[in-house]
């Protein structure tokens, strides 16, 4: 590589470098500012250097690929970072009033939260099992650690060594699927895999490799079978760390996912397929059934992930532009909806008790708040997939694109599925509407308030701006095929 | 096909001792052993990079794993006060499960080397062909393109380390505990007759 | 594979030698020396007492904090390895993504020293 090439990548990846960059000042910051003020500083700038890279990449549109063709920055790229940016910086934000009440106010938190996006923005952008491989793990060491970050509560520090240790098997298992892929075509770059499968006939050791990478893969997005980590994780974490889970990384996660499949294995979408199908099924009916029995509102929404990440599957499993247009639109709609329902486990706050977390708490929360109580109805409605609400669009695009792609049965079994699944968002609608009022909670703060507002208006008005998204996210799944 | 001559000799001792150290690693009563079978696992493995032309990885495994995470695998061994010969007992429960999974992997890896011997997927070209050792080194051959080439892997490798860097100290850490008495080299340096000895006189019967 | 091991032929000669030797020196004692077994040899002895308790104790956290401190610049050697050995072909370019590999672990290093990670308490 030469210093040209290395300056037009960089260039390319200038979000990327920024945010690199910007971890290792705000380190410098946060290690040298006076104690008591360091986490208010470095949060208060973490936030801005987010926003900064999120209005960059929305207003500059640097296109290409970079580094030899490990990196790719394309619409594609763009509509999921700027996802995963969402996410991170409405997480951080929810965690400024929670981290000073519960005393885990340090000042890596914010910067692990900087370095993980970029792990995300890493993965979304990668062109190579190579570099695939390299943002995944960047991605997930600095997740391993801010799950674990309030390390004096054993419930965290026991959801940071679960997902440790079963985010090491799965990483095991993804690389033992690279090796094998790179055994058998001879190439990581993406394109480089593609053109090797044309023509020649794929082998079985290049199907186990491909089964071991979408085990890994699959593991990431929390997809059943792999989905046992996500409850424990979501209990156990702090409750904005659990919301920065729900969020950005399942982004990246699918991201890559979408891509590999469609980039690298393009051309044998028979061979992936199978398995896309089988976990999407799997995550719907698992999604659906086991959240009925929960009581844990946290452990819920892990339950309630679970199943949106099938739902999101079936768009891709349809293998189609419409059907990755629909992984798109659907993921959009989760993050909204995902980082919404945070904002209310996070006000679920008593004087006397700290953070509840049980679903019995919200009774009454009608009488007590009945503005905050709408905004968080039309959430559960939208969760649970009732039109005309977002939640409702999102799983018209991924099943329009299954039927069109004649994969009935799948389709079917979704809208079973989310029909099941409505259940449980209805329990909590009849807990909080008609259960006997328990003693109010504190007011929630303003950034708190504001999230709620903004994800209820999204939720809401979604049927009036859809149009422009579908189509970005069209524009966006146009540049992988 | 079978490997003969002196490399293959070498070969089936390497693997041989390593597999049956790795059987040692499981079976060993005491965990100081297991730790130090491991060591002799990792020893043979690298000796089984080094025939097969990976000099360096076999170098780095010696550095890096002996070196230091089995020193990390004894402290954590030595750390976690656990009473291992009765979670000893509790495994051997689980050996059916195991005994089942390794079958699956085994047969998989069968199946793989399975499909090579039938010719099919032949890896086609790739990126960078390892160079002949006796013309450049394969610790060079590494260098000659790990920072350049491949400079964005090398960069996020750099990352990930100053991530595991924080997270080590955010999760083990421990504020220092007050009323710990340092030395302060400087000051001690600093000290004058002047500062340190006070002379009085002191009055006979009267003390001070 | 064969030349691998020929070019590795006088530490493979020097490490039989080696075990011959160590092992002449384990067996022998078992062969000449005198033998006097008793499980009063092998008990543990402490002051004339049986033994308080197991010998084994809880190591403090801080020794893992620098073992895995230890490992990260272990990590960072490695890389230099390379580099130092292809140094003269790879020009400019090497030496500066090297530099820049190393100012990410000096800023990890002097979070680390301001933190007091690397004084004992």
């Amino acid at each position: 590589m030469t210093v040209v090439e290395l300056t037009q990548s960089l260039n390319i990846a200038a979000p990327e470098l920024a945010l690199a960059v910007g971890s290792m000042v705000l380190l410098m910051i946060g290690v040298f500012a006076p104690k008591d003020s360091a986490n208010s500083t470095v949060t208060g700038l973490a936030v801005a250097l987010l926003i900064g890279v999120l209005g960059w990449m929305v207003f500059f549109d640097e296109q290409g690929t970079a580094f030899g063709g490990a990196f790719v920055q394309d619409a594609f790229a763009y509509f999921f970072k700027i996802l995963t940016l969402v996410g991170s910086i409405v997480a951080l934000v929810m965690s400024v009033g929670f981290a000073r009440e519960e005393k885990f106010d340090r000042f890596e938190f914010p910067i692990l939260i900087i370095l993980a996006t970029l792990g995300m923005m890493l993965m979304i952008s990668a062109t190579s099992l190579l570099s695939l491989y390299m943002a995944l793990e960047l991605q997930s060491l600095a997740l391993y650690v801010i799950a674990a970050i309030n390390r004096d509560s054993a419930r965290s520090t026991e959801a940071g060594l679960k997902y440790f240790v079963l985010g090491a098997l799965s990483s095991g298992m993804m690389l033992y699927g690279i090796s094998l892929v790179y055994g058998f075509t001879g190439h990581v770059g993406f394109t480089e895999i593609a053109a090797a499968l044309t023509g020649q006939e794929r082998s079985v050791g290049l199907l186990f490799g491909l089964a071991f990478l979408l085990t890994g893969l699959a593991f990431k997005i929390s997809a059943v079978p792999f989905h046992m980590w996500t409850p424990d994780v979501y209990e156990g974490a702090p409750t904005p760390v659990t919301a920065f889970f729900a969020a950005a990384p399942k982004m990246a996660a699918m991201a890559m996912l979408v891509r590999v499949v469609t980039d690298a294995f393009g051309t044998v979408t028979g061979d992936w397929q199978q398995i896309i199908i089988f976990i999407s099924i799997a995550s719907m009916a698992l999604g659906a059934v086991a959240a009925i029995g929960q009581n844990n509102i946290k452990r819920l929404m892990a339950y309630s992930s679970i199943g949106h990440m099938g739902y999101a599957l079936v768009g891709l499993a349809a293998g189609t532009v419409a059907g990755v247009q629909g992984v798109l639109v659907y993921m959009a709609i989760y993050l909204a909806m995902t980082l919404g329902t945070f904002a209310f486990i996070l006000a679920m706050r008593r004087k006397d008790e700290g953070n509840v977390e049980s679903i019995n708490d919200l009774a009454g929360y009608a009488q007590n708040n009945p503005l905050q109580a709408t905004v968080l109805t039309i959430l559960m409605f939208s969760l649970a997939g009732i039109p005309p609400l977002a939640g409702f669009w999102g799983k018209w695009y991924v099943f329009l694109a299954a039927v069109e792609a004649g994969l009935y049965p799948l389709a079917i079994i979704g809208v079973v599925a989310s029909v099941v699944g409505a259940f449980y968002y209805l329990r909590i609608i009849k807990i909080m509407w008609f259960d006997e009022p328990e003693s109010k909670f504190v007011s929630a703060a303003g950034e708190l308030r504001l999230v709620m507002g903004l994800s209820g208006i999204f939720v809401v008005g979604f049927i009036v701006f859809g149009g422009p998204i579908a189509a970005y996210a069209e524009n966006a799944a146009k540049a992988l095929f | 096909m079978l490997l003969t001559g002196l490399g293959a000799a070498f070969f089936y001792l390497f693997a041989f001792v390593a597999i049956a150290s790795a059987v040692m690693v499981i079976s060993a009563r005491n965990p100081v052993h297991s730790v130090l079978y491991l060591i002799l696992t990792f020893f043979n493995a690298a000796a089984l990079f080094i025939l097969t032309g990976a000099e360096f990885l076999g170098m780095i495994l010696l550095v890096v794993y002996i070196g230091a995470v089995a020193v990390l695998f004894l402290f954590v061994v030595m750390m976690l006060d656990v009473d291992f010969a009765s979670m000893k007992r509790g495994a051997l429960d689980y050996a059916p499960i195991g005994a089942m999974v390794g079958i699956v992997l085994a047969s998989e890896l069968l199946i793989v080397l399975g499909a090579q011997f039938i010719g099919v997927g032949q890896p086609g070209s790739v990126a960078s062909p390892t160079p002949d050792p006796l013309t450049r080194t394969n610790t060079a051959a590494l260098g000659d393109i790990i920072y350049t080439d491949y400079i964005f892997f090398f960069q996020i490798a750099g990352m990930v380390l100053l991530v595991a860097m924080i997270g080590a100290i955010v999760l083990t850490l421990r504020p220092t505990r007050p009323g710990v008495k340092r030395q302060n080299m400087g000051k001690q340096v600093a000290r004058k007759v002047e500062d340190s000895i006070d002379v009085v006189d002191v009055e006979t019967g009267k003390g001070l | 594979m064969d030349a691998v091991v020929a070019s590795y032929l006088p530490i493979i000669i020097f490490l039989v030698v080696c075990i011959g030797i160590a092992a002449a020196l384990l067996i022998a004692p078992f062969l000449v020396a005198y033998r006097n077994p008793d499980p009063e040899k092998l008990s543990a002895y402490e002051c004339g007492f049986n033994a308080f308790d197991d010998a084994r104790m809880k190591f403090d956290v801080r020794f893992y904090l620098v073992a895995i401190l230890f490992i990260i610049f272990d990590l960072e050697v490695a890389f230099l390895f390379p580099w130092a050995v292809s140094f003269g072909e790879m020009g400019m370019f090497g030496f500066w993504s090297m530099m820049v590999f190393l100012g990410i672990l000096t800023i990890g290093f002097i979070y680390e020293w301001k933190k007091g990670a690397l004084e004992w308490d």
